[in-house]
């Protein structure tokens, strides 16, 4: 998994019938010392994560589809935890 | 698999609770002789595994294999606590 930041949200009304009621949210994966890094992409949530908040995503299909509660749904991102603390070895 | 060092974990109060249970250990992927390679991840842990040591782990879809019949949404686990690389010939 990545440590990412919501970015914002995807409206989509027209959408796969496994991503109904599915919310698309805008992530920028980060580095440990809160830059960005590399492209924002999108994941599927079902955690109620908000914008600027910290979250851990998980980038493979199988898991995300299991995260969505849809056995094959076509997905290959899903924020997985809203992270609260990130403790590093000094 | 590849090796990597645990240098931190993350804690989430709210998160899937299919990964209840599970620590979330930060882990810097590293190269056989030991220098840091690609950017750190989150994985989860399936032996137990501590801060600072060398560890295998896997990506992709394989990584939730380690902690079957449990289903547990993750991309990256640790399967091993590396006791000593011998690296007998440099590539």
């Amino acid at each position: 998994m990545i440590i990412a930041s919501v970015m914002g949200h995807v409206v989509a009304t027209q959408k796969h019938s496994k991503l109904e009621g599915a919310r698309l949210m805008l992530v920028q994966p980060l580095e440990l010392d809160g830059r960005s890094a590399g492209d924002a992409f999108l994941a599927i949530d079902r955690l109620g994560a908000g914008p600027g908040e910290r979250v851990l995503v998980l980038r493979e299909g199988r898991g995300a589809s299991e995260v969505l509660g849809q056995p094959q749904g076509p997905v290959d991102a899903a924020i997985v935890g809203i992270i609260d603390t990130v403790d590093l070895l000094t | 698999m590849q090796l990597a060092r645990i240098i931190g974990n993350v804690v989430c109060p709210q998160q899937d609770e299919s990964l209840n249970g599970h620590r979330l250990l930060i882990i810097q992927p590293l190269d056989p002789a030991g220098r840091s390679s690609g950017e750190p991840v989150v994985a989860t842990d399936s032996v137990g595994a501590g801060a600072g040591e060398l560890v295998v782990f896997v990506i992709g879809k394989e990584a939730s294999f380690a902690t079957l019949p449990e289903q547990v949404p993750t991309d990256a686990a640790i399967v091993g606590i590396v006791d000593h690389v011998v690296v007998e010939q440099k590539a």
